[in-house]
């Protein structure tokens, strides 16, 4: 029988916010002991409409928008009804139906029912190719009818605008954008950060009308279909579709139709609890008017609503009194940010600007008249958000202008976190002050409350954000907070060791530079002159060696070092899998790749390589880089099948190093119709030139013949996409566990302007990043991040760049492949077999068993191997 | 088909005097010419039980003897992981999941819990 006591909750909406609510209930316990029915519009559960963009730019699958822990709604009971909208509310009754016809009579009610776009009253904004962008639906619908035109307008320029032109230039669309106001974002930047960002958006190719009006969209009379804008300054803009993100408005239909209090301008009216004036109503979201007379369209304000309505309906003291605007976000790859007062609106207060208009940036501060910082807005160049942000409301420690110049730009004092007071908030979205940071870390006195210094003594930044929650939310605060517990370990007499490894202080870059100057030879010879004091003369480690190995490959050419990675010396010091240039796999045995480059190959090479698995039995796989991975070799089979693969003309693939991997590339304008230049030899080209380069992690590269970018060289270390007028080349992209778009390095480059340019920035990054940090890790890491490294690499300011072509050059000339120069040589080769005792027989822990015609690694029972147990 | 027998020419046979022996069953055992034995590098050898040993030498000449099965994925592996130290007590890193087994006593660095086998090992 059911409890006739148990309460029944009702949410309204299921979008980000109503899951943050349901987080905060069932935390709370009060899912436990509460029926909670939810009604959800959409068909399916809340995702992440704030990155709903990735769906076009990163290929990320409506499912893995999802926001839904998996299994979230059966663990807490929770009864969702998917696809079903409550239509009315009785509040007398107290029930909520649905259009189902199912009605649910509540004891709280919540509404986190969000906006719906706003589209203007133009004639033919109704027509077949008029889209607005807010759901999934709306993306599949946009993605659909993109295919069928060649081109798109976005009516709106804001936030949501540009992340709707995004869209559009992903679906490889020509994007124009159509903004009524005279600058981009009127909302958040001004006039001076809407032109550094109009530069930065028109460079990636979207055209952008300002301050121009949408008075018709032009549809042809007989297929019903866009055919353009007629703007208010009499011109007309050809384009096959209109997607329109002129703002939002409040969903508050459900409130009007039961008599709840809404706003002038929409917006149903709720206290600082989040509720209505009916106390068992709550309204939170993008849908409620907060206590401070605002609706806000940002997600943390509707996060830290859904916190407060969760908290009162269990029981426990919470307000919701206003939130910070401050936002950074990165739009079509541009960042862009804005705190406090942007707009200088406060009384007697002065604006102080860096503007560089060459290179997109635009910086300004708001100071009053007694020097507190106020706000400000940051275009292209948001190094020191986390720092600014936090320091507003106080009077910074340095000059104002100071404060906006960037990194390298004369700036005379680098303005670090210790400037910031202890009140002042590092972590926004979690609410954590630097004073509770440094009673984490357990710093001289600055015991916040709740701990004194010492409780807690955390000695990393991953520590520090367990204890606090600091920058687990958003992330942008995690810099400050590395440099914030750098600070605070070393005034507390930790020393904060940078060092490689235990046998060395110094990091890879500061290993490379002493290699290089010094003309070091062997890992010996620097051990044991530029090792720790004990760590002379020593055995080193499985860190160091491979690291320094990696170091002298690069500069072997340079610096006097054998070239062959397996001679000498360099053979004890690399990892397993370059001393067998091979990947070894979980069974001991090894996986073989030959290079192919650019991904062409001739039907007799791929028949060698299906004899060559064939006769050895081998498990074949496509791998994702446009090659084929040979699995389930022996040590000792491995000079067979490569003096086969040498022979038919093959070479290393690298696959084991960290070293070039491959370069892909699309099949381009020699078959493409939409191909604009010679993708696949440009990408054989920089393969063949790459190859063998030993660098600091593995680089992956893409050439695409046009801006649909098949390749996805956006995806790479360095990617390539064809212009019209040449390559535009991007660096710093990642697939993997964490995924980085590329950034637009130079543009429209010739093929020689390309090569030196790649030549230079692969080097720059061989120089100066740490062991093991992709290019994607080290751009955001090293100081000035993408503009420094563009300043090296395009503008030569360290004054570098010919001598980091001509270590290219050595490297390229130097070329050898590893396994021809393996197969000739009887000493490296004495070292593929199992056994050196029995050079003839096979480990016989390596055993396989067939799977789907061919083989995989039987597994292994550990019970029965040799494990001694002490 | 070419066969291993092919590639290795006569240069690749030993130069250098001397034999590594390795105590297994109650008597010594020669295994390779010391030259085979890279500082910092290790080899394998198969033992007349069936059981598999990693042996290896480092920068000081000083030779070791270890259990060659990766007790964390029974593959045997060990003698191609990398020789390190901590202070002056050498180890070898598996190459499979880099836990850290010590060459003089074979205790595992990273998990109290397990260790490989050990042999006596000399150069005659
Ligand atoms: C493309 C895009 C990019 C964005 N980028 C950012 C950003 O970078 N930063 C940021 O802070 N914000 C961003 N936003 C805004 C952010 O997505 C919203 O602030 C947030 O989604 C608001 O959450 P919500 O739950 O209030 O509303 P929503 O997420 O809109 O959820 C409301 C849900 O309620 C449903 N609903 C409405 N009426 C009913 C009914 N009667 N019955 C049942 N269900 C109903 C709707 O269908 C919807 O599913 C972006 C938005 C978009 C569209």
């Amino acid at each position: 029988m059911a409890d006739t006591t148990e309460k029944t909750l009702v949410l309204v909406g299921h979008g980000m916010v109503g899951q943050r609510f349901l987080e905060a209930l069932a935390d709370r316990g009060v899912t436990a002991r509460t029926r909670v029915v939810v009604l959800c519009e959409e068909p399916r559960p809340a995702y992440d409409r704030v990155h709903l963009t990735s769906y076009f730019s990163e290929g990320v699958s409506p499912r893995e928008l999802s926001v839904v822990e998996d299994g979230f709604m059966a663990r807490h009971g929770i009864e969702l009804h998917v696809g079903d909208p409550a239509v009315r509310v009785d509040r007398d009754r107290r029930t909520v139906t649905a259009r189902s016809g199912l009605t649910v009579g509540y004891d709280t009610l919540v509404l986190a029912t969000g906006s719906y776009p706003f589209v203007p009253p133009v004639p033919g904004k109704d027509a077949a190719g008029c889209f607005v962008y807010r759901t999934i639906e709306d993306l599949l619908a946009i993605e659909a009818y993109a295919a069928g035109v060649g081109s798109g307008a976005v009516v709106g320029g804001g936030l949501l605008g540009l992340e709707a032109a995004g869209a559009l230039k992903g679906l490889g669309l020509d994007t124009h954008v159509v903004e009524f106001a005279p600058r981009l974002m009127p909302v958040q930047v001004d006039t001076g950060g809407g032109d550094a960002l109009r530069r930065r958006v028109e460079a990636l190719g979207v055209r952008v009308h300002t301050g121009v009006g949408t008075q018709q969209i032009t549809v042809d009379g007989g297929t019903g279909r866009v055919t353009g804008m007629a703007l208010s300054d009499g011109s007309h803009l050809p384009v096959g579709m209109v997607v329109f993100s002129a703002g939002v408005r409040p969903r508050d239909e459900l409130a009007r139709g039961c008599g709840l209090l809404v706003g002038e301008r929409g917006g149903i009216v709720v206290d600082e609890q989040c509720r209505t004036a009916d106390p068992s109503v709550f309204a939170i979201g993008e849908c409620a008017l907060a206590a401070d007379g605002r609706v806000y369209g940002l997600v943390a304000p509707g996060y830290e609503m859904a916190e407060t309505a969760a908290r009162t309906v269990a029981g426990e003291a919470g307000a919701f009194t206003g939130a910070d605007l401050s936002t950074k976000l990165k739009l079509l790859g541009v960042d862009v940010a804005s705190f406090g007062d942007a707009h200088g609106t406060a009384e007697g207060c002065l604006d102080v600007c860096y503007s560089d208009a060459r290179s997109g940036i635009y910086r300004k501060l708001v100071v009053g008249a007694d020097g507190t910082l106020l706000g400000g807005v940051l275009v292209g160049d948001v190094e020191s958000y986390g720092l600014l942000r936090p320091l507003t409301g106080s009077v910074p420690p340095v000059a104002p202008e100071h404060l906006v110049l960037p990194a390298g730009a004369g700036a005379p004092v680098a303005l670090g976190p210790s400037a910031l007071p202890d009140e002042a908030v590092v972590c926004s979205c979690n609410n954590v002050t630097k004073g509770a940071i440094r009673a984490a870390v357990g710093g001289a006195g600055a015991g916040g409350a709740g701990g004194g210094a010492g409780e807690h003594s955390c000695t990393s930044v991953a520590e520090v954000k367990k204890c606090t929650k600091a920058g687990t939310s958003c992330g942008s605060c995690v810099k400050v907070l590395g440099q914030l517990v750098d600070a605070e370990l070393e005034a507390a007499g930790v020393e904060v060791d940078k060092g490689l490894c235990p046998h060395f202080a110094q990091t890879r870059a500061e290993l490379y530079e002493i290699v290089l100057a010094l003309r070091i030879p062997s890992y010996r010879q620097l051990l044991d002159g530029h090792g720790r004091e004990g760590a002379r003369g020593g055995e080193g480690c499985e860190v160091c060696k491979p690291a320094v190995a990696s170091i002298l490959a690069s500069l072997a050419p340079v610096v006097g070092a054998s070239v062959h990675v397996l001679e000498g010396e360099q053979a004890a010091l690399q990892d397993t899998n370059d001393h067998f240039l091979a990947n070894m796999q979980k069974n001991g045995s090894y996986s073989v790749v030959p290079r192919i480059p650019g991904g062409e190959i001739t039907p007799e090479k791929l028949i060698v390589i299906g004899e060559v698995a064939r006769d050895f039995g081998l498990y074949t796989k496509i791998t994702g880089g446009q090659r084929i991975d040979l699995f389930g070799a022996r040590v000792e089979q491995l000079p067979l099948i490569w003096a086969r693969l040498v022979d038919a003309g093959f070479e290393s693939g690298h696959a084991y190093g960290k070293a070039l991997r491959t370069v892909k590339s699309c099949v381009g304008q020699t078959w493409c119709r939409y191909g604009v230049q010679d993708s696949v030899r440009m990408a054989i080209d920089l393969e063949l030139r790459y190859r063998g380069l030993r660098s600091p992690h593995k680089l992956k590269s893409a050439v695409s013949g046009c801006a649909r970018e098949c390749a996805e060289a956006q995806s790479k270390d360095f990617g390539v996409i064809a212009t019209a007028n040449g390559w535009n080349l991007y660096v710093g992209g990642n697939g993997g566990a964490t995924p980085r778009h590329a950034d637009l390095l130079a543009k429209d480059l010739s093929d020689a302007e390309l090569v030196r340019l790649v030549d230079r920035f692969l080097m720059f990054y061989i120089r100066t990043a740490d062991r093991l940090e992709r290019t994607s890790v080290w751009l955001e890491r090293i100081p000035g991040g993408l503009e420094h490294v563009r300043d090296v690499v395009v503008h030569d300011s360290l004054g570098i760049c010919e001598e980091l072509e001509a270590l290219m050059a050595a490297h390229v000339a130097g070329y050898r492949d590893e396994w021809a120069g393996t197969l000739d040589d009887p000493e490296r080769l004495s070292r593929f077999v199992s056994f050196v005792n029995a050079p003839g027989t096979p480990d016989p822990t390596v055993r396989f068993v067939p799977e789907r015609g061919q083989i995989k690694p039987e597994p292994i029972l550990l019970s029965l191997t040799e494990r001694v147990t002490v | 088909m070419t066969t291993m027998t092919d590639l290795l020419s006569p240069a690749a046979a030993p130069s250098v005097p001397g034999t590594v022996e390795l105590h297994v069953g109650g008597r010594w055992l020669a295994v390779c010419a010391a030259e085979a034995l890279l500082p910092g590098r290790g080899v394998a050898a198969l033992l007349p039980d069936g059981r598999q040993a990693a042996l290896f030498r480092d920068r000081a000449g000083r030779t070791y003897a270890i259990g060659n099965v990766d007790p964390f994925t029974g593959a045997g592996v060990l003698s191609h992981g990398l020789v390190g130290a901590v202070g002056d007590r050498p180890y070898v890193a598996s190459p499979l999941l880099k836990q850290r087994f010590d060459l003089v006593d074979g205790r595992c660095l990273d998990d109290e819990a397990v260790a490989v086998a050990t042999y006596p090992v000399r150069v005659r």
